[in-house]
C-alpha cells in the first residue's frame, strides 16, 4: 500500500516532448511507472520514448483514448496554470505540477477553481512523489529510497532526497514520499497528505520537512496533537534566515514576523513531534 | 519586486485612481521648474524603496519654487537607512482634511487576496495592526470573480466614509484593484487615501510590490527594478539564474536547491560557524553556473571558508566537479574549500575532484564541522 501512486497508476505526462519533459519521462518509465500518454498542443499523432508512448494534442483526448488517472506538468510557468486547468476539466483525478516560477496569482486562480471540483493538485515547485517500488511521477531520484513504512511529506526537493538518502543508508525505507512544493499558494498542504498517512496501512510512522514561511506547519502541528496516531519526526530548515528575504522558495519568506523556525519547531515539539537538529538525526527520531 | 512611490501611483492613476499633480526631479533646478510650472504649494518627495521617508528627513513642504529647490539639493544625495536618494518627486500640495488607508495583498492562509481599509490613515500599517487590529477592516477578494460593487459600499459604510464620496471611492476601490490584478502585484497601497478641505478623495502616497514570477508578462514594470536594493553580487546572480542572498558569516556556501541550501546555512550554524550567504544553484547545475556561483561567493571579502554541498538527483555530481574545478582554475581562490557530493555520479564527481586541493567530506554534518574547522584555522 501506498498513498496517491502506486503500480496501478496510469499517467499522462504534459509538455512530454520537451527537455525536461521528455528526459523525466524515460526516468519514470525505467522506474516502472505506466505511462500511458503524453500531451503536447500540436504534436498529437507523433509518439515518444522509442514509439512507446503517444502523443495527443489536448489532455482530454488524451484521457479519453488511453484512461490516464494522474497527470504530471512540465510546461514553463507561464503556461502552467493553463495546463492545471485542462487536466482538472479532463476528470484526472491527481494533477503534480512540477514547474517552478509560476504566478501566485495563477496559482490563486487555480485554487479557487480546484477547491470547487474533486481533483488533488500536488504543487506546482515540486519534485513530485515516489512510492519506492512501485511507481514515481515526477523528478525524486529513484534510486535514493527503498521500500518501506516510513511516509515522507515536504516542501523541498534536495533536501527530501537527503533525507531518503539517510533512511536508506540505516537500511530505513519509505511507503510514498510527496514532495508539495515550496510556493506560497499550493494545491496540497501537509495536512492533506499527514492524513493520508494516518489512514494508509503501510506507513507507521511520518518524517515531515519544513521550512520558513507561513504557518502550514503550525496548523500541521494541530492536526498532529489532535487527529494522529502514528509518531512523526520532523525539521524544520531556516532557522539561519534574515527576515523579509525570500530564501529561493517564493513561500520561504518570514514577512512581518510570521513564518519564524522557531515557532513551527516550538508548535511542532508542544505537538509530540519529535524535531531534528539536522537532517540526519531523523532516522535515529524515527526509531 | 518593490517599485517607487511615483512608479505606483502612475500605475494606480492608468486604473483611474486620481493623484496629485506632479512629475520627478533629478536636479534641484528641475524641481524648482515643476514647481514653478504647478504653482502654489508643492512637496518635495524623496524616492527611496524604505519606510520612514518623513522621520528621515526627507520629505518637506515647500511655499515657493526656490524653497522646493533647497529641499530638493538637500534630500538629493541624502542616505535614508543606508539608501542613496537619486530622485525626488515633487506633488502639488493638498489640503488634508482627513486619512485613509487602503489597500490590497494576499492572503497566504486563505490563498486570496484582501483588501484592507482603516480610517486611520497615514501611519504605518504594520503600527495599526499591531496596535488596534480591530481598526483594519479586511474584504477577501475571489480571485475568479474580482472585487464586486456590494464590497465596496461595505467597506466605505465600515469606515464611515460620508455617503457623498462613495461613489468615487467605489472608483478608486476598483482601480486600485485593476491596478492589483492587472500589475501581477503582490501589495498595492494608497496611504494615505486623503480627504481633501474641498471634500474629495485623492490618492497621495502609493506602494506597490509585483510579484517577480509574472514580470515575463509586465516588460514595462520590470523595467522599473531599482539596482540599489540589491547587492552587485546579487544582481549578479539575478543574470544567472542563481538565488543568492549576502549574509554576514564567514562560510560560503554552494548548494544545490532552496531547502538544503537553508539546511545548510542552519547546520553550519549548529557547529559553530556562521553563514556568509544563501546559495541555490538550482537543478541542472553546469560548469558555467558553477563559475558564476564560485565567483559571487568569494568576491564578498568576508568568506574565509567555501563548503560546497550537492546532492545529486538531476544535478549530476561529476558536472558540477567539472564546473568547480574550471571555477579554480580561472578564480584561482585561496580560501580553503569543504566539497561534499552524494547522489547521481557522486563517485566520478569525488575522482574529479580528488587532484584539486580540497578537502571532502561524507555526510552533511562531517561537511559543516571540517568546514568550521577549517574556519578556525584559517
Amino acid at each position: 500500500m501506498s498513498i496517491l501512486i502506486n503500480k496501478d497508476t496510469r499517467l499522462l505526462v504534459q509538455g512530454i516532448t520537451g527537455n525536461e519533459g521528455l528526459f523525466h519521462s524515460q526516468q519514470m518509465a525505467a522506474y516502472g511507472t505506466n505511462i500511458v500518454a503524453g500531451v503536447t498542443p500540436g504534436k498529437g499523432g507523433e509518439w515518444v520514448m522509442d514509439g512507446k508512448v503517444p502523443v495527443f494534442d489536448s489532455v482530454k483526448l488524451a484521457a479519453e483514448a488511453t484512461g490516464a488517472n494522474t497527470s504530471v506538468i512540465f510546461v514553463p510557468a507561464r503556461f502552467a496554470a493553463d495546463a492545471i486547468f485542462e487536466a482538472a476539466d479532463a476528470g484526472l483525478e491527481l494533477i503534480v505540477c512540477i514547474t517552478e516560477g509560476v504566478p501566485v496569482k495563477d496559482m490563486m486562480r487555480v485554487r479557487a477553481y480546484i477547491d470547487q471540483i474533486d481533483t488533488r493538485l500536488l504543487g506546482p515547485n515540486c519534485p513530485g512523489l515516489l512510492t519506492p517500488g512501485e511507481a514515481k511521477v515526477g523528478i525524486i531520484p529513484g534510486n535514493i529510497a527503498i521500500p518501506g513504512n516510513v511516509g515522507a511529506v515536504s516542501r523541498s526537493g534536495t533536501l527530501t532526497y537527503e533525507v531518503l538518502y539517510a533512511l536508506k543508508e540505516k537500511g530505513m525505507g519509505a511507503s510514498t514520499c510527496v514532495g508539495i512544493g515550496g510556493d506560497p499558494v499550493n494545491g496540497t498542504n501537509f495536512i492533506d497528505v499527514l492524513a493520508m498517512f494516518e489512514d494508509d496501512p503501510a506507513t507507521d510512522k511520518v518524517v515531515m520537512l519544513g521550512e520558513i514561511g507561513g504557518t502550514d506547519e503550525e496548523k500541521a502541528a494541530e492536526f498532529i496533537a489532535t487527529k494522529m496516531t502514528k509518531p512523526v519526526a520532523a525539521f524544520i530548515a531556516g532557522q539561519t534566515a534574515p527576515p523579509g528575504k525570500r530564501m529561493g522558495h517564493a513561500g520561504a519568506i518570514i514577512q512581518s514576523g510570521s513564518g519564524k523556525a522557531e515557532d513551527k519547531i516550538k508548535a511542532l515539539e508542544e505537538a509530540g513531534v519529535r524535531v531534528a537538529k539536522h537532517p540526519e538525526e531523523l532516522p535515529d527520531l524515527l526509531g | 519586486m518593490k517599485i517607487h512611490e511615483y512608479q505606483s501611483k502612475r500605475v494606480f492613476a492608468e486604473y483611474g485612481v486620481p493623484i496629485p499633480k506632479g512629475k520627478v526631479a533629478v536636479s534641484p533646478k528641475e524641481a524648482y521648474a515643476i514647481a514653478k510650472d504647478l504653482g502654489g504649494k508643492v512637496i518635495v518627495k524623496s524616492q527611496v524603496l524604505v519606510g520612514g521617508r518623513g522621520k528621515a528627513g526627507g520629505v518637506k513642504l515647500a511655499k515657493t519654487p526656490d524653497e522646493a529647490e533647497k529641499h530638493a539639493s538637500n534630500i538629493l544625495g541624502m542616505d535614508i537607512k543606508g539608501l542613496t536618494v537619486r530622485k525626488v518627486l515633487i506633488d502639488e500640495a493638498s489640503n488634508i482634511k482627513s486619512e485613509i488607508y487602503l489597500g490590497i495583498t494576499n492572503d497566504r492562509e486563505k490563498k486570496m487576496p484582501v483588501m484592507m481599509v482603516s480610517a486611520e490613515g497615514g501611519v504605518e500599517i504594520e503600527e495599526v495592526a499591531r496596535v488596534s487590529p480591530e481598526k483594519i477592516i479586511k474584504v477577501h477578494i475571489n480571485p475568479l470573480l474580482g472585487l464586486q460593487g456590494y464590497q465596496m459600499r461595505d467597506i466605505a459604510a465600515s469606515i464611515e466614509l460620508p455617503r457623498k464620496n462613495w461613489k468615487e471611492f467605489g472608483v478608486i476601490a476598483m482601480g486600485l484593484w485593476n491596478a492589483y490584478n492587472g500589475s501581477d502585484a503582490t501589495l498595492a497601497e494608497i496611504n494615505p487615501l486623503i480627504i481633501t478641505e474641498e471634500e474629495t478623495l485623492l490618492a497621495v502616497d502609493g506602494k506597490m510590490l509585483i510579484d517577480d514570477s509574472a514580470l515575463f508578462r509586465h516588460h514595462d514594470l520590470a523595467e522599473m527594478r531599482d539596482l540599489d536594493l540589491e547587492t552587485e553580487s546579487e544582481t549578479i546572480a539575478r543574470e544567472h539564474d542563481l538565488a543568492y542572498i549576502q549574509l554576514d558569516g564567514e562560510i560560503g556556501c554552494m548548494v544545490n536547491g532552496a531547502g538544503l541550501a537553508m539546511t545548510t546555512m542552519d547546520i553550519v550554524k549548529l557547529f559553530g560557524g556562521s553563514p556568509a550567504n544563501f546559495l541555490d544553484i538550482g537543478g541542472g547545475a553546469n560548469a558555467e553556473k558553477v563559475g558564476a556561483a564560485f565567483r559571487i561567493i568569494l568576491s564578498d571579502p568576508n568568506v574565509k571558508v567555501v563548503l560546497i554541498n550537492i546532492f545529486g538527483g538531476i544535478t549530476r555530481c561529476d558536472e558540477v566537479a567539472k564546473g568547480v574545478l574550471e571555477a579554480i582554475e580561472e578564480v584561482k581562490p585561496d580560501v580553503p574549500m569543504v566539497v561534499r557530493l552524494v547522489g547521481t555520479n557522486a563517485e566520478e564527481g569525488r575522482e574529479l575532484i580528488a587532484a584539486a586541493d580540497m578537502i571532502t567530506a561524507d555526510t552533511l554534518a562531517d561537511a559543516a564541522q571540517k568546514a568550521v574547522a577549517a574556519l578556525k584555522e584559517a
